[in-house]
């Protein structure tokens, strides 16, 4: 079976060698990395503002470029993480606390090298788990009925909801806000239109785009102007300082497996957020060091476990997404819009359909991988000097980008109107401190939920207990039971002292 | 009071999902909600408004518990920020209907730039200029964006 699965790899190099996927990919990966320096700017406004290119190509350069987009952006987000204190995506929240400190030691060259080491490392583990997983998956998802997919969706739900940040309670009102918001548009069976309010324009739904770019980009904006702290310090990075020294490889490198191994173990895990991932394995180098007082003052351990844990999660996470059809996070939920927007329903038929998109895909995971080490390297200077385009500068231009985005995507300019409508909202919920990225997985899973719950208790007849009775499908169902009560249970045995002021 | 505060900002959380969940419930049944066995497009939406709203109760009684401290809801209004961003955006819409994408991308990226307060009158008009010649190069021309250059009415 895996002397299949290698076969088929070698098939999907191939693919993502040919001069035109090559190129997509390479494009992806660089604009992706120069989004993702830009403060303020994380891996969805990339791909959400870059998607619409993708409508002229083919699914494979098309899904090539988004997922070079996407680690492009993660990347090039790690490097304001670390030089400027900016988290611009959740993740990176992490990684903030012990980059930035070695920065102002002096050592940010050390960091960002130990970070361009350990994803890559990440990485290629995460792409051989990949290899050795997804056949095994494949049989498995076979076995999936309606009812085991609503049950795994379920868990993904709350999962997502519930484990992001901040309170459980307004992640889970998040993930129903998506939802209802999935709803919009004619109903898939009776064609029933719901919750359009008679604006014809809504009959086929709201647009992925616009949600995203409306919640993530224009919300943002509101949220951020003139509140932007201008950035002075000046950075100056040389290729020489970003050579790790012998002794710095040695304190980085059992934190990086480490790291590498939660990354793997949660990236399997549908709906587990990058940033919870992050963080536990943040809070277990702590636990392991022998110095755990210098968490928090520079330590290389602090900044090489969570960037390996999130790189390798970011990679097996596209097992889930790919064969089930189950994105882990808000971005994935937006590539697995992207692939349905090409005509591609992933799940586990999507492997053995379309083994040129899924084996070059992973093939291409590594040369992105690649690409991204070699672009590094010498652009290093230039990225640092991206990191101080200020900011009235950039979201004027970033406006214009998300308008003329959200209208090429159906060459309707009621889209604007929509990125309008999600601005305002996404910043509301934003400023009632609500976790907005649980938005983006209850609109794309809601749709799915609603179809599978339908036709699940269409075959049983109306019995609610044909989710407990499916062994597989009552699996899911107790896991997310027990997630719920695991949340309860902390909530009632905390302190309930003073209510901690939430990062963003 | 004896520093006993209500969490304000989790009172206006709670009660905003209060509401959007009982609205959707109610807008739910306008559509049929048929059986278990044969649910009706309505069923699926009632659920969830159902439960929002009682994630919303949940979270006001959390937030009505008066703890000793709070984070301080802290909000600081940014009208011209928040008007020049909504407006700008707004006149992309408005303009790329009635006068063409490049007058449509100055006024979007002029009006937002006006949201700064370190952004000048001159400083807007350059950056808007120069979006407005990229959006001529790489939209228009590259792209071949579906929208007329410039036009009237």
């Amino acid at each position: 079976m895996i002397g299949e699965s290698l076969a088929a790899l070698w098939t999907g190099f191939g693919v993502a060698l040919e001069p035109a996927n090559l190129f997509w990919s390479f494009f992806g990966v660089v604009v992706g990395n120069l989004i993702g320096v830009l403060p303020g700017m994380g891996p969805i406004s990339a791909i959400s503002m870059l998607l619409p290119l993708t409508y002229g190509l083919h699914p494979v350069p098309a899904i090539l470029m988004l997922a070079g987009i996407f680690y492009g952006s993660q990347y090039g987000g790690a490097i304001g993480a670390i030089l400027l204190n900016l988290p611009c995506h959740p993740p990176h929240a992490v990684t903030c606390l012990d980059g930035y400190p070695l920065t102002q030691k002096g050592k940010s060259g050390v960091a960002l090298g130990i970070t361009m080491l350990c994803s890559f490392f990440a990485a290629s583990v995460g792409i051989i788990v990949m290899i050795l997983a997804s056949p095994l998956l494949v049989r498995v998802a076979y076995l999936f009925g309606p009812p085991e997919i609503f049950s795994i969706m379920l868990l993904g739900l709350v999962a997502g909801g519930t484990m992001s940040r901040g309170s459980p309670l307004k992640g889970i009102a998040m993930t129903i806000i998506g939802m209802l918001v999935g709803i919009v548009g004619a109903d898939a069976l009776t064609g029933t239109e719901r919750f359009t309010f008679g604006i014809t324009n809504l009959d086929d739904g709201v647009e992925l785009v616009a949600l995203a770019l409306g919640v993530f980009g224009v919300g943002e904006f509101l949220r951020n102007v003139n509140h932007m702290a201008e950035i002075v310090a000046p950075i100056r990075m040389r290729l020489r300082d970003m050579r790790p020294s012998r002794a710095d490889l040695r304190e980085a490198f059992l934190p990086m497996l480490r790291g590498t191994a939660i990354g793997t173990l949660f990236g399997a895990m549908p709906g587990t957020g990058p940033t919870i991932t992050t963080f536990i394995a943040y809070a277990l180098e702590k636990r392991l060091s022998k110095h755990p007082e210098q968490f928090g003052h520079g330590a290389l351990a602090g900044v090489a476990a969570p960037e390996a844990a999130s790189h390798s999660k970011t990679q097996v996470d596209f097992i889930p997404t790919m064969s089930l059809g189950i994105p882990g996070d808000p971005v994935m939920a937006l590539i697995l819009g992207a692939l349905m927007i090409q005509g591609i329903q992933p799940g586990p038929m999507l492997i053995t359909q379309h083994p040129d998109l899924f084996w070059g895909l992973v093939a291409s995971f590594w040369i992105g991988n690649v690409l991204l080490v070699v672009l590094n390297v010498p652009l290093i200077g230039l990225w640092v000097r991206l990191l101080r385009v200020p900011y009235r500068l950039l979201f004027p231009s970033a406006l214009f980008f998300i308008a003329v985005g959200v209208y090429s995507t159906q060459n309707n300019l009621f889209l604007i109107w929509e990125v309008l409508a999600f601005g305002i909202i996404g910043a509301i919920f934003s400023a009632l401190d609500f976790p907005v990225a649980p938005i983006m997985l209850g609109f794309v899973l809601g749709p799915m939920v609603e179809d599978n719950f339908r036709r699940s208790l269409l075959l049983s007849h109306g019995h609610l207990g044909v989710f407990l009775q499916r062994p597989i499908s009552a699996v899911f169902i107790v896991a997310t039971a027990l997630l719920v009560l695991a949340q309860i249970v902390l909530r009632l045995r905390a302190p309930r002292t003073v209510a901690q002021p939430t990062t963003a | 009071m004896t520093g006993r505060t209500f969490n304000v900002r989790d009172l206006m959380a709670g009660t905003l999902m209060l509401l959007l969940g009982v609205g959707a419930a109610f807008q739910s049944r306008q559509y049929r909600i048929g059986t278990l066995s044969h649910m009706g497009p309505g069923f699926f939406p009632l659920c969830l408004g159902v439960l929002l709203a009682f994630i919303g109760a949940a979270i006001l009684l959390q937030a009505l518990r008066p703890a000793l401290s709070h984070a301080p809801f802290t909000f600081r209004a940014e009208w011209r920020g928040w008007f020049c961003i909504l407006a700008g955006l707004g006149s992309f819409g408005l303009l790329g209907e009635f006068a063409g994408i490049l007058p449509a991308t100055f006024a979007t990226v002029f009006i937002s730039a006006l949201g700064d307060r370190d952004n000048t009158l001159a400083s807007a008009f350059a950056i808007a200029a120069v979006m407005t010649l990229i959006c001529f190069v790489v939209f228009w021309w590259l792209l071949q964006v579906q929208l007329p250059l410039v036009h009237w009415g």
